[in-house]
């Protein structure tokens, strides 16, 4: 269940949202994103953001997976 | 933004992969992923034959497709005759047979049926407000990834008042459905792979009662090679210290509470209803029905919408197979009436379900 | 306003007819075998020869990097080449649905004049044929084409372990770009069709010599194409995930609709098989050619597990790539 990928607000009108990844948009619903922001990026799923992607987590999260994988 | 191809390619996943191999465990393991998504992910990795002897991944019931039972199908093939109506689903449903074999969505789509293939609940919508005097049905299949996504459709249609969409609710809840699985006397499965973006929605914590109520194992995890290594590392280490915890490795979508404005509109729109599951019969509560207010969109209600029998087609395990139960080379029909060109069940349809990857395999040692 | 529009009288055979050849057809790609208007063309040929057709049903008619018609002309031409053949003439029939527009006829036929010039073929013979309206998709085209046999003996039969598999470009561009065009469900403004000739392409690898088979891997795409090699045959081939030419945008929209670019289908891309110590070279003459740019070793033939094709993994792993089964259909899950 549930492909769902990040991509980046290009344009946002109300609730209603133009998303991009790769040259590739699409129009989305922003209503589960509190204060949702040109340039923000969200991860997509069938037409909705469901939930926004800030850098500095997903750093986090690949240094803690670094962090297992070198501890080997 | 960090791309995820910095997961995809993690230069660390050999490393990751070697320690998997080399973990030393108290006896053979089963891993079961409940997430279609993540079944794909882990075929597209090739990771299923790279673990060691004595750890096995199980494809469990994650595929809104594979839980949906061959009467509800039926219905749906119904439900498509009906003169006038438009029947919009995700692609996904275009090739699941209800209860005769070769009896599916394309063939009735062929045969004169209107049914056309949307992205979002919100292109049926679209389509319902482009042509107003045509009934337009979306079939509302998913988990809690899409339940949200699913209710704001029917929202904004009495917002709007577009009189002429209505929502064939077949959504489904992750919790129950663990919970049942796990209470059959043949359950033999030592971890849980929690799906990530089902987590995205209900938060990490919504999976705490695997390791708490029933001492198992629990990691939820992203979606690239790099995610799915460092979960199943996670779930390792879990089983060899013999201390089941709940751990969340996909900490850049998933936080421990979720997402509280998607779960406010699937409260505001829906509540748990009780729903029968391919395989696993009907369990309290793990479905999810459009609640009184909204009832004006159930096209259950506005078509008396029944399912057919509720049983599965004779002879196919697929709901054996999902729980774990059967291997795909133990249903009598498998590679015989039941191939990815013709399948019977579900589990042949989609091209990584757990049959269909079978019978690709089948005879290959790699 | 009053639109010229195809009407059955154009499908009749009389003064419409004959107006729409004279007036549209034989101004755009008219040369001395087609303009003779015989019942059929009379060539002057040596052979061995080799002969193909196909039929083009697209939706829409026109998408970003070409229409029906250029489709029409590339799809024979490639097929020509694929066999070792230098194209050179080509049938062209059209069904067209009542309603028309006139312009548009316009269009493809200036695209097909523009492809075959392109491709260095001449149009030699034809049909028109008006349906009424609902009963066609505006326009139904089909080519046939000669091609004179220049390197002879190309076939998956003489593949043997350890030749390379090349493919001339990115994959899955025509598929994805068609398939978001129609549906409306994403918008790619840097997506575009592959469609091209691929004589020059063919021709740049066939002359390196050592090439075991070529192919255009259209619809059911690369894995599916080269299914076709192993099938019953006592080898394998096992392509490398890493090596996979794809576009950003191609993996985009595939990400986003659960799609797999080895499945899409390509009109601009061959595979050849080549002989291990001619692979440089092919690869090198084919990056060279325009169109090729993209060009990449992608993997191997091998002795084990015969008539299969395997996909190695970026993290070792293995897949089995079996035909394409049914049609890709964007999902969720």
């Amino acid at each position: 269940m549930c492909l769902a990928i990040p991509m980046r607000l290009m344009e946002i009108d109300g609730n209603d949202a133009v998303a991009e990844v790769d040259g590739v948009r699409r129009k989305i619903r922003v209503d589960f994103i509190k204060e949702p922001k040109v340039g923000d990026y969200v991860i997509a799923h069938a037409g909705f953001a469901i939930e926004r992607l800030q850098e500095q987590q997903a750093l986090d999260n690949l240094e803690a997976i670094r962090e297992v994988a070198d501890a080997l | 933004m960090l791309s995820e191809a910095s997961f995809a390619r993690l230069p660390e996943g050999k490393k990751l992969l070697r320690g998997i191999r080399e973990m030393e465990l108290p006896g053979p393991v089963c891993l079961m992923e409940v997430c279609g998504t993540h079944t794909m992910a882990i075929a597209k990795a090739g990771l299923r034959q790279l673990l060691p002897e004595g750890v096995e991944l199980r494809s469990g019931p994650g595929c809104p497709v594979c839980v949906t039972p061959a009467g509800v199908m039926d219905g749906v093939l119904a439900l498509s005759e009906t003169p006038g109506l438009i029947l919009t689903t995700y692609g996904d449903l275009m090739r699941v047979p209800g209860s005769t074999p070769g009896d599916d969505l394309q063939r009735r789509r062929a045969t004169g049926a209107d049914v056309r293939w949307v992205y979002s609940p919100m292109d049926a919508l679209e389509l319902a407000q482009a042509e107003p005097d045509k009934q337009v049905v979306f079939l509302g299949v998913g988990f809690e990834t899409t339940a949200p996504g699913t209710a704001l459709a029917v929202l904004e249609a009495q917002r709007r008042g577009i009189k002429n969409f209505s929502l064939l609710c077949l959504l489904k809840r992750t919790e129950p459905a663990l919970r049942a699985l796990i209470a059959r006397p043949d359950f033999r499965v030592n971890g849980f792979l929690c799906p990530g973006h089902v987590a995205a929605i209900t938060g990490a914590e919504a999976f705490r009662f695997l390791p708490e109520e029933y001492g198992l194992p629990a990691v939820v995890s992203g979606f690239e090679t790099g995610d799915l290594l460092a979960a199943v590392y996670a779930l390792l280490a879990q089983i060899r210290d013999g201390a089941p915890r709940l751990e969340n490795e996909y900490t850049r979508v998933v936080s421990p509470q979720g997402n509280p404005a998607a779960l406010a509109l699937m409260e505001q729109v829906l509540e748990p209803v009780d729903s029968v599951w391919r395989g696993l019969g009907e369990i309290p509560d793990s479905g999810l029905g459009l609640r009184k207010e909204f009832r004006a969109f159930d096209a259950a209600d506005r078509f008396s919408f029944s399912p057919g029998q509720r049983v599965e087609n004779t002879g196919c395990c697929c709901g054996a197979i999902i729980c774990g139960q059967l291997n795909p080379q133990d249903c009598p029909l498998f590679g015989t009436a039941c191939q990815p060109e013709h399948p019977v069940g579900p589990c042949m349809v989609s091209s990584e379900g757990a049959c269909a990857a079978a019978y690709k395999y089948q005879g290959v040692e790699l | 306003m009053n639109e010229e529009i195809i009407t059955l009288d154009h499908g009749g055979g009389g003064q419409r007819t004959a107006q729409l050849i004279e007036e549209l057809l034989l101004p755009a790609y008219g040369n001395p075998a087609l303009n003779a208007l015989g019942d059929g063309a009379v060539l002057d040929l040596e052979g061995p020869l080799a002969f193909s057709t196909d039929s083009f049903v697209v939706s829409p008619l026109f998408f970003p990097g070409g229409d029906i018609g250029k489709l029409a002309v590339c799809g024979t031409v490639n097929d020509l080449a694929m066999c070792g053949s230098v194209p050179k003439y080509l049938s062209l029939s059209m069904v067209l649905e009542e309603g028309l527009p006139l312009a548009d006829l316009r269009k493809i036929v200036t695209s097909v004049a523009e492809t075959a010039k392109r491709a260095g073929v001449q149009i030699v013979t034809g049909d028109t044929k008006v349906v009424e309206r609902g009963k066609g998709d505006g326009v139904y085209l089909n080519t046939a084409g000669i091609g004179v046999l220049r390197w002879p003996g190309l076939t998956p039969d003489a593949i043997r372990p350890g030749d390379a598999v090349i493919l001339s470009g990115t994959m899955g561009d025509h598929g994805v770009t068609v398939m978001l065009a129609r549906s409306g469900l994403l918008e790619g403004s840097t997506l575009r069709s592959d469609c091209q000739p691929l004589h020059r392409l063919a021709q740049a690898a066939l002359d390196c010599g050592g090439v075991r088979v070529l192919r255009d891997p259209t619809r059911g795409g690369v894995a599916t194409t080269l299914n076709e090699f192993t099938e019953n045959r006592p080898f394998s081939i096992c392509l490398e995930e890493d090596a996979l030419p794809v576009s950003p945008s191609v993996q985009a929209a595939c990400d986003l609709l659960g799609l797999d670019p080895l499945y899409c289908a390509n009109e601009g891309k061959l595979l050849a098989v080549v002989a291990p110590e001619k692979a440089e070279a092919v690869l090198a003459a084919l990056k060279a050619a325009p169109g090729g740019e993209n060009a990449a070793v992608i993997g191997h033939v091998s002795e084990r597990h015969p008539g299969r094709v395997l996909l190695r993994t970026g993290l070792g792993g293995n897949r089995i790539l079996t035909r394409l089964s049914g049609t890709q259909l964007p999902r969720i899950c």
